[in-house]
């Protein structure tokens, strides 16, 4: 960690140098041992009985639940004073990606230390922190956050569900219902939200043994099936004043900042099962022989293990990127005050754009992974016999929640638009300096440094990023909402250069504190990706453009897309190779 | 009751072996905890918590044997102290654990019974003979009742139990427990305990290496088996030929 705050989505109007970014490389011995322990449990522990957890059986997903909280993995994000670990974030994230293996126990772990306590560490005041936060950080007690209804999802605060508070004002009484709740089905604390007088959204938490609370049926999924998924109903409940959770009518200060942390957390689960689902892959592709040899030593398969694991290695570059930022934010702020938790959300807030980037990201990368290794598995890899069925099916779930992946490329451009207003993000000289810039000719130099091309092009990619965004910005103003099509792909462009840069600055890094050999895989995985996407942030911007501007506008646009895509293509084939015999010799990804 | 835990080392059990200029290449390979010193360590921190006292872990390795050790205090332990003498045969590992534990007042000695990657199996007994201790070895089951250690072995189609005075060394064997995994809170804790790093100098050692290390090889590939067509005649002739001419066994 640099120490240094960074704000949210500066990087696209300002250079990073590597020596501030975080990358896996640099792990403590604690964040290690930590990871271990949280894969060792989850092997020892979970693994074994993972079937049964399949079919939900008795109370198993609450024991081993409770045996992870007794070794503290249950309360890394819980303030020391209330009984937890008080981590960093790198450590809460490195757990997270560690008890993947777990499968649905990763669910029941994420939504119980996620979205479930969270709510609580950071809004909470002295009395509900002192009654909740102890219980569930050892896993005594078990939450859920229950904040989607049936009419809605996305519309998260169109919410029905309505508060009214009792006449001799010690309670609100709660009527509506709650759709899709992870962990309903043992959870002992709701997190959940109501509208107090039909309109003031609102926070409260809801003990499992309120009067007037029921549980809906099971879910039959088409994944992730050992996770507990209910409807929770609200009849005449009766909840305490005093579990009011924040102020009335600030409801959505609380849903939202959770969503923040829930989305980067998605993130690196993704990740951990990207990663696994590549292992299984390349240890399947060395043992099964078609033709007389493996079917790893095909160029075709070698293509899809180089692929993903240039994507993979984008995908953690970025995660592990942004929790260095928000660690660095948050050791800025005074854990000992009054307002700490509050503090920590704002602070993560600052991050919305990466959370949001990284969430689709890492869970278009883990479908594409869990598609590739069924692939690979060909025949076998359709039947239950072996995991890369499982992990089909249960990968698909991380694109619809923590907000849509729709609703999180929604939220990337427009929460851009809104700091370029502020006057956050210098965005709007950008773009003008920009448009001068492009006006003058200019000749290419030659970078001839380790990635040297690579950087040239992450640096135009930015640029690329603000020719369409100004562009779309200038053309729509205000009613720019409508062009969901345009905004989507200004997503699709902004988390494409994070990730490409995200990627470049983690194999400088490598290659600044250990040079070439060091950083030989990363900087090979880096070429492989940033080939990639440069090629598809062209397309992209090409169908943005057209859509925004016609004629000589258009023709004029074009050709200064054309200046900032130009790049020399790699080898990718040989690339790709080369990356897919490195992880097939160790059987896992590597770097 | 103050408990010594010699542990080393080892090469995670998953890890891929490759040699690079006729040595095990150590790049990117995972460390643990020998095995089978993990469960002294865990046998050390049950009697602890049974009985009180204080857990000292010790190890002859390198800078990177640090690790280990750290770990072993996040499992638990107490102290840890690193004898810094890096590549030393069994002869002189024995020599500095003897001479490191020297004036330390203890009760008893845990170690594994052997070390999963050079399989010598010498360091604890040659340790008990310069200490002149008694040792009892390949331990499944221990008890301490009244300065005294009860041990159970397994041997050749039974089991022995065996009754030594303390102090005295133990090494142990899988069965005796099942490690516990370092809890966060332990690995927290661990960076501020105690780990003394102590060189030969300090120690007042000049020991030799007695055994030398000729030559690593890795098993041969295995290779793709073959079949031999034709008729059965034609076949097993060509089977002999094969076993004399390729095979060479016969
Ligand atoms: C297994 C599972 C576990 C869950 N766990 C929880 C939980 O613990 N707590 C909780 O509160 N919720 C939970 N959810 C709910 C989940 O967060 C919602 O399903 C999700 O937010 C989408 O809402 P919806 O299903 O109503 O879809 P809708 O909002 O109806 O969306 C349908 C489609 O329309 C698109 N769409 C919607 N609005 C827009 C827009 N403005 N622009 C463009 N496209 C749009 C969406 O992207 C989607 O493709 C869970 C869901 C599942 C399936």
């Amino acid at each position: 960690m640099s120490g240094e705050i960074i704000k949210g989505g500066s990087f696209l109007v300002e250079a990073v140098e590597p020596q501030n970014v975080f990358t896996p490389e640099d792990f403590t011995d604690e964040h290690k041992m930590i990871a271990d322990t949280a894969a060792s449990f989850v092997e020892g522990e979970v693994e074994p009985v993972i079937d049964d957890l399949e079919e939900q059986k008795d109370n198993l997903m609450r024991e081993l639940l409770e045996k992870a909280g007794e070794l503290g993995l249950l309360g890394a994000d819980v303030p020391e004073e209330y009984g937890g670990m008080e981590l960093d974030k790198i450590s809460s994230m490195l757990i997270t990606e560690n008890i993947i293996k777990g499968g649905s126990f990763s669910l029941g772990h994420g939504a119980h230390t996620g979205i479930g306590s969270l709510p609580i560490v950071f809004f909470g005041n002295k009395q509900q922190k002192e009654k909740y936060l102890p219980g569930l950080a050892s896993g005594e007690k078990l939450a859920a956050y229950a904040l989607t209804e049936p009419g809605s999802g996305s519309d998260a605060l169109s919410a029905k569900t309505k508060a009214v508070l009792s006449e001799d004002g010690k309670y609100y009484t709660l009527n509506g219902s709650k759709q899709f709740i992870t962990n309903a089905g043992f959870a002992d604390v709701f997190v959940t939200y109501a509208k107090i007088d039909g309109d003031k959204f609102t926070a409260f938490i809801v003990d499992t043994d309120t009067e007037g609370l029921s549980l809906g049926v099971e879910e039959k999924k088409l994944g992730i099936k050992g996770s507990s998924t209910r409807s929770v109903i609200f009849e005449d409940a009766k909840v305490p004043v005093e579990n009011v959770l924040y102020e009335i009518g600030k409801g959505h200060v609380v849903a939202f900042n959770i969503l923040n942390i829930g989305r980067y957390k998605l993130a690196i689960g993704c990740i951990g099962s990207s990663k696994l689902a590549l292992q299984y892959a390349v240890k399947y592709a060395n043992e099964r022989k078609q033709f007389k040899v493996p079917i790893s030593s095909f160029g075709l398969i070698k293509e899809k293990i180089g692929m993903m694991a240039a994507r993979i290695f984008a995908s953690e570059s970025m995660a592990y990127r942004t929790a260095g930022m928000i660690d660095d934010m948050l050791h800025n702020i005074d854990m000992n005050a009054e307002d700490a938790g509050l503090k920590t959300a704002e602070g993560i807030a600052e991050y919305a754009i990466e959370c949001s980037i990284n969430k689709i990201h890492g869970s278009e990368v883990l479908d594409y992974a869990a598609d590739e290794t069924l692939q690979i598995y060909g025949g076998y890899g359709y039947t239950q016999e072996y995991p890369a069925e499982r992990i089909y099916r249960d990968s698909r779930i991380n694109r619809i929640f923590e907000g849509t992946n729709e609703i999180n490329r929604m939220i990337i451009p427009g929460t851009l638009l809104r700091k370029a207003m502020k006057g956050e993000l210098p965005l709007l000289a950008a773009a003008k300096k920009l448009q001068e810039e492009l006006l003058t000719p200019s000749m290419p130099v030659e970078d001839t440094s380790f990635l040297g091309e690579q950087k040239q092009i992450v640096e135009k990619a930015k640029k690329i990023v603000l020719m369409v965004a100004g562009t779309a910005a200038q053309k729509y103003g205000q009613n720019i909402q409508e062009q969901q099509e345009v905004l989507g792909k200004t997503a699709d462009l902004v988390i494409e250069t994070f990730a490409m840069e995200s990627a470049l600055l983690r194999a400088l890094k490598a290659y600044d504190a250990g040079g070439e050999e060091a950083a030989a895989m990363k900087g090979l995985l880096a070429k492989i990706y940033i080939n990639d996407s440069i090629g598809r942030m062209d397309l992209w911007a090409k169908e943005a453009l057209a859509a925004i501007e016609e004629g000589d506008v258009l023709r004029t646009q074009l050709v200064a897309l054309r200046k900032l895509a130009r790049y020399n293509p790699i080898n990718s084939v040989a690339a790709k190779r080369q990356a897919a015999d490195a992880v097939i010799a160790a059987e896992e990804y590597v770097v | 009751m103050n408990i010594l835990v010699c542990l080393k080392q080892t090469f995670d059990t998953e890890a891929k072996i490759e040699l690079k200029d006729g040595k095990i290449n150590a790049q990117g390979i995972k460390n643990i905890i020998n095995p089978y010193d993990e469960f002294a360590v865990e046998e050390a921190l049950k009697l602890k918590e049974a009985n009180g006292g204080e857990v000292t872990t010790i190890s002859v390795g390198s800078d990177q044997t640090q690790e280990a050790l750290r770990q072993a205090l996040a499992m638990g332990a107490d102290k840890a102290i690193l004898v810094e003498f890096p590549n030393s045969d069994e002869h002189a590992t024995a020599k500095a654990l003897a001479k490191a534990v020297q004036g330390m007042e203890f009760d008893l000695i845990l170690g594994g019974h052997v070390a999963i990657d050079d399989n010598s199996g010498q360091i604890a007994i040659r340790l008990a003979e310069e200490l002149d201790l008694p040792q009892v070895n390949v331990v499944t089951k221990l008890e301490i009742n009244d300065g005294k250690a009860v041990c159970t072995r397994e041997i050749e189609g039974g089991v022995q139990i065996v009754e030594t005075p303390l102090p005295t060394v133990i090494t142990c064997q899988k069965g005796l427990n099942e490690p516990r995994y370092p809890s966060l809170k332990g690995i927290m804790q661990a960076k501020k305990k105690e780990l003394k790093r102590i060189g030969l100098e300090e120690l007042g050692l000049t020991v030799d290496n007695k055994v030398e290390i000729l030559e690593v090889f890795l098993p041969p590939q295995k290779e793709a088996g073959k079949v031999i067509e034709g008729e059965a005649e034609e076949a097993a002739g060509e089977l002999v030929r094969l076993l004399k001419e390729e095979a060479k066994v016969i």
